[in-house]
């Protein structure tokens, strides 16, 4: 059995960003794999396979954390030709990787990647390669070419089945990721990764159908806080029940 | 411009923000067709009529009974592609993304998810999305047609629903492709208000376990003294939450620690919501909770250490122990509310 893992590099979650000239910055703050990338790794692993980790861009950070978490391989896509790559993009090229690696019968993303939190790639990619798209699994059962997950979504736990080859994209429910280990760590350090670019994949770029026109802080919400003191619990909820009253938003 | 807004629905109820999504597109002009795909659903196909809008498409087949996202997509891409609007429009719902993720790549259009703002310029919608977890925030547009847009739920005004206004339903014929997978079963949440959809939240984080007074049963190891403390303190969250109809949120330590199940968090990781007023009871506040809450209306922080920084974003304060203010805001919340 043949198992991809699709991660992605993005800055820590705690990191402050800003954005200057339109673009996004985030200081010295470390870029780092995307946290919910760590569940589809731990899910990868344990389908009892051979794993590839996979990211398009980033400096091989992500790729490392995955090689020393267990990962047998990594391969990173990367090529000059590749800016603002809209998340159709990203699909019809993680599909290229994944058919170039050859024989995947099961390909894992995490849920959302905490930079452009998009929440989509995986069942666009699953789309391109037309593959069922087993996402939001906080569950997943092998039965010989056939798989059972258990889908969380907004209403509650839905069961799917399907044919593999599929792409699964995973919850936080399905379990805590490991951390890498000590020796996993020495090895990811000394690994290879190979890079693929576009002539490598096959494919063309993929031409942008969405066009990033700017990026913008949030305008400042200066909130003066009222903090409610002095006086028993009863009194204090007391005045704090007048002031949400007085919000009129009940 | 003629604008598409998806239905999304549950076993035939619709979800809140598919009506907000008729009022967003009425806002931007032009005429409105909301498109409705399952089995029975013709009750639901005369509601969007009440919500706004100007035609129906009604897409009923046995094989959409259960929503499959490649069904659903096949179905839809179809439609569209006969009809040809220049917009689509689906709520942000886990279905919503995936549909429209898979219709985009269908039709080799783009996608734009999660938007909060719309500005018409010329036929060309220009989208705002929060990025990084609303750190910063994106504008973008999509260059191919159709332009396919999801929209955060609780940002658009929902329409007043116009009781008896009706309309004319195409029954439209449904291509389905090949099934690549099946529904098998299906285990509904437990009730209560839905986090993403409510107007209030009250949620509870480690501190609700940090009641030293209560003395849990004997022959519990320490883990689970913790765990039964805080679901003591999380039961007074609960009772506060019912006199505001409100959905009961959590951060992740809670739900790390096993005192409410993962449903509950609120955050980067958890849900992002959108209340009018959100009460946050002992929780510090990290960056990756507000990055789940910081758009509430109004936010209280009811927290025992008066540097927490849970109190740079709120609106009201109190340093306390939630102990004792939560069970006190919930008797003078309900004699404010007459309960
Ligand atoms: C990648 C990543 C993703 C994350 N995603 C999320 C997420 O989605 N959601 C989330 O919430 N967190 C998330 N976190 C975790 C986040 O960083 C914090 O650890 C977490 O929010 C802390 O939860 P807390 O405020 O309940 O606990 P603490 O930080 O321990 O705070 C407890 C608070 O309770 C107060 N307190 C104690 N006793 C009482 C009492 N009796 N009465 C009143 N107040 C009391 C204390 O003063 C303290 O401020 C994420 C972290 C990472 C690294
Ligand atoms: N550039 C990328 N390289 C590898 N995987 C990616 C990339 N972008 C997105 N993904 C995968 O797709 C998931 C969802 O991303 P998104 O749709 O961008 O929120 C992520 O959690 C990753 O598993």
């Amino acid at each position: 059995m043949k198992i991809v893992v699709c991660i992605k590099e993005v800055p820590d979650s705690a990191a402050t960003l800003v954005a200057e000239d339109g673009q996004a910055t985030w200081g010295d703050a470390p870029l780092v794999i995307n946290p919910w990338d760590e569940f589809a790794v731990e899910a990868a692993l344990n389908m009892g396979g051979d794993v590839t980790a996979i990211s398009m861009g980033g400096d091989k950070t992500a790729l490392k954390h995955a090689l020393a978490m267990g990962c047998k391989e990594a391969i990173l896509v990367s090529d000059d030709a590749l800016t603002n790559v809209d998340t159709q993009g990203t699909a019809k090229i993680l599909a290229a990787a994944i058919q170039k690696v050859g024989d995947v019968n099961m390909a894992f993303f995490g849920k959302q990647a905490i930079d452009g939190d998009a929440g989509i790639t995986p069942a666009q990619t699953a789309r391109v390669l037309g593959w069922p798209a087993l996402t939001l699994a906080a569950s997943i059962e092998v039965d010989g070419e056939n798989v059972k997950v258990e889908r969380s979504v907004e209403e509650g736990r839905q069961t799917v089945s399907a044919a593999l080859p599929a792409v699964f994209s995973l919850v936080k429910e399905y379990g805590e990721p490991r951390y890498p280990s000590f020796m996993g760590i020495r090895k990811a350090s000394r690994a290879n990764i190979p890079e693929w670019d576009l002539a490598e994949l096959g494919i063309e770029n993929p031409a942008p159908l969405v066009e990033y026109i700017d990026t913008l802080n949030p305008p400042a919400r200066d909130i003066e806080i009222e903090m409610i003191g002095g006086g028993s619990p009863a009194e204090i909820a007391e005045t704090l029940a007048e002031r949400i009253m007085a919000e009129k938003i009940l | 411009m003629k604008t598409w807004v998806y239905i999304d629905h549950f076993k035939g109820e619709a979800v809140p923000s598919s009506w907000e999504a008729i009022g967003a597109a009425k806002t931007l002009g032009g005429d409105v067709t909301a498109v409705v795909l399952g089995a029975g659903l013709e009750a639901l196909a005369n509601t969007a009529f009440e919500y706004g809008a100007d035609e129906v498409v009604l897409g009923e087949d046995s094989a959409l009974e259960d929503f499959r996202v490649e069904n659903y997509a096949t179905a839809l891409s179809a439609l569209v592609s006969d009809a040809a609007p220049g917009l689509l429009l689906f709520p942000t719902t886990s279905r919503g993304r995936e549909l429209a993720g898979m219709v985009a790549i269908d039709l080799n259009t783009g996608v734009l998810v999660d938007v909060v703002a719309m500005e018409l310029e010329g036929e060309k919608v220009v989208a705002t999305r929060p990025v990084y977890a609303g750190k910063l925030l994106e504008k973008t547009v999509c260059n191919a047609t159709p332009q396919i847009i999801t929209l955060r739920g609780r940002v658009f005004a929902k329409p007043e629903a116009e009781a008896g206004r009706s309309g004319n339903i195409t029954q439209a014929q449904i291509t389905v492709g090949d099934e690549k997978s099946t529904v098998t079963g299906y285990a509904e949440a437990g009730g209560g208000v839905s986090l993403t959809d409510a107007g209030v939240i009250v949620s509870g984080g480690r501190g609700t376990s940090n009641n030293p007074s209560l003395s849990p049963p004997d022959g519990m190891s320490d883990e689970e003294a913790e765990i039964w403390r805080a679901q003591q303190g999380f039961s007074l969250i609960g009772e506060l939450a019912k006199t505001l109809n409100a959905a009961v949120g959590a951060s992740r330590a809670a739900v790390d620690a096993n005192y409410v199940p993962y449903a509950k968090q609120v955050g980067q990781t958890g849900k992002v919501v959108s209340p009018d007023l959100y009460i946050a009871n002992g929780i510090s506040g990290a960056i990756q909770h507000l990055a789940g809450m910081r758009n509430s209306k109004v936010i209280v922080a009811i927290n025992k250490d008066a540097d927490a920084p849970i109190f740079k974003s709120a609106r009201y304060g109190v340093v306390g122990d939630l102990h004792e203010i939560v069970p006190a805001l919930n008797e003078a919340m309900k004699a404010k509310l007459g309960k």
